[in-house]
């Protein structure tokens, strides 16, 4: 369905008072992946690995550098109408929307972006959208403030789910919300996908969470993929360090569990520091991942065990 | 019972909504003892902050009742010049949002010095510096000489929260309010902002209050715990009572609601129906609860709600907890 090529995305650094190029930050270095229609594939990293800006550049929120990003076998130009085929869920759900704009508005910007409806035809779209989002007609003419965060972020799907597309991207789409309204909007997004076919590519560095969505799962560090396989290749059977210490971290909700959790960060951050000549090379970035089974690969020198 | 550090007895906080006040923090007793971790956890406006910030009086506007008892002396009518002294000097708080917490014009060295100078003006030059160096490799910053002359933006949101537990602990508090201190972080940081709160607790002999929504910080940390709802405790007990043997169905949904509850994929999250109420709208008689299980019927709440013991230190409020059950269960006899 969509398939991005040794994609990289670098930002020039600017310096002095002609703003010379200095050097160049690689927010991401050349990353591969392949997502398959109807499935969910997670982005997962922490902060500053470039999980979000390999988002914003399929989407073409962000300039690529260099690679290919391959849509339905297309290459994907996002001045063309193929645009309204990816569409976006954002972070926080109290600043994506504009807090002066009514719910229709919102909601039906891309409508009238991309189709001309007449404004009968459009309420009725939009009324119909609020409908498969779960919120009531009338609160088209409610304005973002009055609704709770849950609520919120439904309003932001509504939006992008209003051209049909067929790939959406989620960028974080619940970090904000607590664990009940996480639990709504979770539980949703596999509804409408299940309803509408869509493919997502759900960005994360909740782990729990990406086990509960995704499909395939492909671990970024500094720009580049540390590991990637099916959900069950990373949560069972994890071979890079870096993924096992992300694992570590995760607390458990079981109290007894604590002191082994805590050995095992121990044991896992000694790990990392003894054999990081093992797993990352000499600037300490990852090296080019390498098949381990059909469907899971690491990046690692010397032989899987 | 250990050395009681805390004592809070219906403790009432209200704030002024247009001519009336209404209680963000509603009867609210609790304890924290020396070298005990107590995790406070609920939803975004279940009074989780408004009850940190009404502990150290930082709110301005509060209407504050009840009883607040630091080591035996009364918070509640403490004079605005005996609180500076306690704030900062015995009681620590470390904020949520690091960017906000600090002042982005003033370089970190500068920034911990004044909270050391602000309670020992006597303190030498050098010796200041030497104490801020202290602080900052005691939080794990390797590179202190370098931090020292930074400006908040330049580091990174780890970095910058352990800046703002340096500054919380730079008098050895006797407490220590944390108020959602990882929430901003990734999860090999928040392992090591944790584990850094533990070895404090130790070092400084201090009671800690954490106060969290996550679920899994609270199974790590805590020794008790404290469940509130829209202003109130709705149960209170120690970390094995509460997350192994939940009682009360709030607590029990949020459990319940977390994606590592349940077996398989293709299962559904458990959502809690409705939102917390915002503070005009709490439901001042009666469960306050009962509007989100609306399956439950009546007559098994308790008109007047009240915490009770159920076994030795837990805590339940309302007797709505012996009928409860998820919609999916059905009936239990």
């Amino acid at each position: 369905m969509i398939e991005v090529k040794d994609l990289k995305v670098h930002f020039p650094i600017r310096k002095g008072f002609f703003r010379r190029v200095v050097g160049h930050v690689k927010a991401v270095d050349g990353i591969n992946l392949n997502i398959e229609a109807g499935k969910t594939y997670g982005l997962v990293g922490e902060s500053g690995s470039g999980k979000t800006t390999t988002g914003r550049s399929i989407i073409g929120l962000d300039h690529v550098t260099s690679g290919e990003i391959l849509f339905e076998g297309q290459k994907l130009d996002l001045r063309k109408k193929a645009s309204r085929d990816v569409q976006m869920i954002f972070q926080n759900p109290f600043s994506s929307l504009n807090p002066k704009r009514q719910v229709l508005d919102i909601v039906a910007e891309p409508l009238r972006n991309f189709e001309q409806l007449t404004p009968a035809q459009e309420l009725e779209r939009v009324q119909e959208l609020m409908s498969i989002v779960g919120l009531s007609p009338e609160s088209i003419y409610k304005y973002p403030h009055e609704f709770s965060g849950g609520q919120r972020q439904r309003i932001g799907i509504a939006r992008a789910i209003a051209l049909k597309p067929k790939l959406i991207i989620a960028d974080e789409p619940v970090s904000a919300l607590d664990v009940s309204v996480q639990a709504q909007v979770l539980n949703f997004m596999k509804e409408i996908q299940k309803e509408l076919g869509l493919t997502y590519l759900f960005i994360s560095h909740d782990l729990s969470v990406v086990r509960y969505m995704c499909d395939h799962i492909g671990i970024m560090y500094k720009g580049r993929f540390v590991e990637s396989g099916t959900a069950d290749d990373i949560f069972e059977n994890p071979q890079h360090i870096y993924t096992k210490r992300l694992l570590g971290a995760i607390p458990s909700t079981d109290p007894r569990k604590r002191d082994e959790l805590m050995a095992n960060r121990r044991k896992v951050n000694a790990e990392f520091e003894a054999l990081s000549k093992q797993y990352f090379d000499e600037t300490g970035l990852a090296y080019p991942l390498k098949k381990i089974s059909s469907t899971h690969a690491v990046a690692m020198l010397g032989e899987v065990k | 019972m250990a050395d009681v550090l805390l004592e809070l007895k219906n403790l009432k906080t209200s704030f002024r909504v247009k001519d009336d006040y209404f209680a963000a923090v509603d009867d609210v007793t609790l304890t924290v003892n020396k070298r005990e971790v107590l995790a406070v956890v609920g939803e975004s406006g279940c009074g989780k902050s408004a009850l940190a910030y009404s502990i150290m009086k930082l709110h301005t506007r509060a209407q504050v009742e009840g009883k607040i008892e630091f080591k035996g002396e009364d918070i509640v009518t403490a004079t605005p010049g005996r609180l500076t002294q306690l704030r900062g000097k015995e009681m620590g708080m470390i904020f949520q949002d690091s960017l906000s917490a600090l002042n982005p014009l003033i370089k970190i060295g500068d920034q911990i010095a004044e909270a050391i100078y602000l309670h020992d003006q006597k303190i030498s030059k050098s010796a200041l510096k030497a104490r801020v160096m202290e602080l900052l490799t005691q939080v794990g910053i390797h590179r202190a000489e370098s931090v020292y002359i930074q400006y908040p933006h330049q580091l990174s949101g780890g970095m910058r929260q352990r800046v703002v537990i340096a500054m919380a602990i730079a008098n050895s508090p006797d407490l220590l309010i944390a108020d959602e201190p990882t929430t901003a972080l990734d999860v090999t940081i928040q392992a090591q902002i944790l584990d850094l709160i533990r070895k404090l607790r130790d070092d400084l002999d201090a009671g800690v209050i954490l106060i969290t929504h996550d679920l899994g910080v609270v199974a790590e940390m805590a020794d008790r715990v404290a469940v509130m709802y829209a202003g109130q405790i709705v149960e209170i007990g120690t970390v094995y009572d509460v997350m192994e043997n939940p009682r009360h169905p709030y607590t029990r949904s949020l459990l319940h609601s977390m994606p590592s509850a349940i077996a398989s994929k293709d299962e559904k999250l458990h959502v809690i129906e409705g939102v917390v109420p915002s503070l005009p709208l709490i439901p001042r008689v009666g469960c306050r609860f009962k509007d989100r299980m609306d399956w439950i019927p009546e007559s098994a709440h308790e008109a007047h709600p009240t915490l009770k013991e159920i076994t030795p230190g837990h805590f339940v409020r309302c007797s709505c907890y012996q009928h409860f059950h998820f919609p999916e269960e059905g009936v239990n006899a």
